[in-house]
């Protein structure tokens, strides 16, 4: 980020964290996690132990953070290198992100900038301007991506609930702070598991590595009673509604099944995964040392903060987690696309000076899509 | 508290109990070395010879006249294997013993559906290994870490959580799948049991039988044969590098990795990632100098497993990928000498 924006950011986050203590809260059995934070144009700083809200209120305020984590994992001793934390167990943790989504609205909400000259295109491979193929993807708000995301929680949450036995109060789950959210599961049953473990289970999530055998469909000798049934928990039950859409339909569906076979019914699988399976990022679910985003601090990818969702359906990200001062700002846009923020419409901009609400400027100079004037 | 029967000690005998019953019998070593008891030493030679081919031994659990000489087979086994010290042999037999018990329990645990007073299996089960059984009308259940803890060690696809009845945070499963998931722990459970007998000296008519067990394990040498092609997942790997296009995190450290156990250097291996969008030769460098443990805190990283690279969608799998579980086997053919 250019120093010139660092100043305007900087202050807006500072002012952020000074005036919302309240949401900024030590996750539970705070002396045993990994504390870790950036600032502004510097690297990560972490292996921290911070003890309770205040000692965490004292370090937003003097270090200003661009970026704050904290680890899922509980260790005995949280600020020693990572070979000698002692790891004693971790939440388990998904990451639920629109841009994994493979949604068609994603061409109509993202821009591309030049990491050699900085110009912004609307689109392309290669940057108009010098030519480099170096190009950052840039995606600004998008209703349809929140509402996509959120069936994606309510899914996970469904699995999570019903197959895994895990209470609604030992689930949480966040805003990201950019595009999508972050679940949580506080609960003892499964904070012991490894990485490969946790990697089985998101597989499961994701509906990854079926095998027709499991939803009665043999290389031999296939009956109707086999194959799986409405009523039925857990995925069979799922994938059954999925091909069943309505009991006077069973029959035939039933027939075409039996007749097209072992490998028509393998290959329709990826079909079923792609529509059925939760889009959560394997990756983060896998990470057991992971140091994720604390919730309540602010997103340095977009001045949002990361807050927890107590009504996922009617919470709106572009309002509810828009935070930041509205004191007017002046900066130069350069934004081919447009995007709405408290349910404001701004843009499209080329390279034009603009008075904006300070969230709108920060978040525009997050997105790299802005300058202060 | 259950009491044992001495045919339960037939079936399991590496339990604590065996000792206790044979102490109350008044048996020890020295009378075992009795040339009267020869034929209980041949019964324990051979029964680890059936062990060393890779087959079950069987006890006639039902012929009550010979229960003693059954469970001192094992025990003189035990002893014998001590005595030649070789690891390959106490391995093939603790995992010979461990499906011979898992046949039991399988048998104990169907009788449990009509027998309300044999709890034995779920107790073995629960106080060796922590896994707590519940039974339901048809099935067994266990909970699910408890389930993935154990059946992430299996490769075959049927084990994932995915192709498993999971219901409200517990796995449905058959007598025989129950077992089978604790084998693991039953061998390594009696591997450590015979690791941790202490044995001073051995009768005379031992003595034979202990260096013809030293014979027995020249069988069991590997050959390996390497070929020099690349497995698929890394092949992608690298075409996706070579058309400059961004390979993930997740991708390069498995190339990286899988490179350095072929033996390559970081300096052979740094200059494929110049095609990357996000090419910066010093932290290039650097991660490759980390994860080959020659700087930060001196771990060598290993390459990631099949399933591992399934879940991050690094997997390209080809027949040729049969039976294989890391990346670095693809290629290696084992051909066992017995």
């Amino acid at each position: 980020m250019l120093e010139k924006n660092v100043k305007l950011v900087n202050d807006a986050f500072k002012e952020y964290y000074f005036k919302h203590f309240e949401l900024i809260h030590v996750p539970t059995r705070t002396s045993e996690r990994e504390f870790g934070y950036q600032k502004f144009n510097e690297g990560m700083t972490r292996h921290l132990s911070i003890k309770d809200d205040n000692e965490l209120h004292l370090l937003l305020m003097t270090q200003v953070p661009s970026d704050v984590y904290c680890s899922n994992a509980y260790y005995s001793f949280p600020n020693l290198p990572m070979t000698e934390k002692d790891w004693k167990g971790a939440d388990l943790i998904f990451d639920i992100d629109a841009k994994d989504l493979k949604l068609d609205c994603r061409t109509s909400h993202i821009c591309c900038k030049c990491n050699s000259c900085q110009n912004i295109v609307k689109q392309g491979i290669n940057c108009s301007v010098c030519g480099s193929t170096k190009l950052e993807t840039i995606s600004v708000t998008c209703e349809n991506c929140i509402s996509e995301s959120k069936k994606e929680v309510a899914r996970l949450h469904e699995i999570l609930t019903e197959d895994f036995g895990i209470q609604k109060k030992e689930i949480q789950v966040y805003f990201s702070g950019n595009e999508g959210f972050h679940v949580y599961v506080v609960n003892s049953d499964y904070q012991t598991l490894d990485s490969r473990e946790r990697a089985d289970l998101a597989d499961y999530i994701m509906f990854n590595g079926i095998i027709p055998e499991t939803l009665g469909m043999s290389k031999q000798n296939n009956s109707k009673f086999a194959l799986p049934d409405v009523n039925e928990r857990g995925w069979r039950g799922r994938v059954a509604k999925e091909i069943f859409t309505s009991k006077s339909k069973r029959v035939k569906i039933v027939q075409e099944i039996l007749s097209g076979g072992y490998s028509v019914f393998q290959a329709k699988l990826e079909d079923w995964r792609q529509k059925i399976g939760v889009k959560i990022d394997p990756k983060v679910t896998m990470d057991i040392h992971r140091i994720f985003r604390l919730g309540g601090s602010l997103n340095s990818k977009s001045g949002l903060s990361k807050i927890m969702c107590k009504d996922l359906e009617n919470f709106d990200p572009f309002s509810d987690a828009c935070l930041l001062d509205d004191e007017k700002v002046e900066i130069i846009a350069n934004c081919p696309i447009s995007f709405k923020l408290k349910n404001k419409k701004y843009g499209p901009y080329e390279k034009e000076k603009i008075t904006v609400p300070k969230y709108v400027a920060v978040y525009m100079i997050c997105k790299g899509i802005a300058d202060i004037n | 508290m259950i009491q044992l029967g001495i045919r339960d000690l037939v079936k399991y005998p590496f339990l604590a109990e065996t000792g206790e019953y044979l102490r109350d019998k008044g048996f020890n070593l020295e009378q075992l070395g009795h040339s009267d008891w020869k034929p209980i030493v041949e019964k324990a030679y051979g029964r680890i010879v059936v062990a060393t081919t890779g087959q079950i031994y069987g006890s006639a659990i039902e012929d009550f006249e010979n229960v003693d000489s059954e469970i001192l087979s094992f025990v003189i086994a035990v002893v014998l294997l001590k005595s030649a010290g070789i690891p390959t042999l106490i391995k093939r037999f603790s995992l010979a013993e461990a499906r011979r018990a898992e046949r039991y329990l399988q048998q104990d645990l169907l009788q449990k559906k009509n027998e309300t007073n044999s709890e034995l299996p779920l107790k073995i089960m629960q106080d060796l290994f922590s896994v707590k059984v519940m039974t339901t009308d048809e099935d067994f259940v266990i909970s699910v870490s408890d389930y993935l803890k154990r059946a992430v060690q299996f490769h075959e696809k049927e084990w994932k959580l995915i192709n498993r009845r999971v219901e409200k945070g517990f796995v449905f499963l058959t007598a025989h799948e129950t077992v089978r998931l604790i084998r693991k722990e039953l061998d390594g459970y009696i591997n450590s049991k015979i690791l941790a007998v202490n044995i001073p000296s051995i009768p005379d008519i031992f003595r034979e039988r202990v260096s013809d067990l030293s014979l027995l394990a020249k069988k069991f040498s590997e050959y390996v044969t390497v070929s020099s092609d690349y497995p698929p997942c890394i092949k992608h790997a690298i075409e996706v590098l070579d058309r400059g296009e961004n390979l993930p995190h997740s991708g390069r450290f498995m190339l990286a990795t899988y490179l350095l156990a072929r033996g390559q250097t970081t300096d052979q291996i740094a200059p494929l990632f110049k095609n990357a969008p996000d090419y910066n030769e010093r932290v290039t460098r650097y991660q490759l100098d980390h994860i080959a443990g020659s700087s930060g805190k001196g771990t060598k990283y290993s390459c990631p497993s099949c399933n591992k690279l399934k879940s991050e969608n690094l997997c390209f799998e080809i027949p040729e990928c049969s039976g294989i579980i890391n990346p670095t086997q693809f290629g290696k053919k084992r051909t066992a000498n017995a």
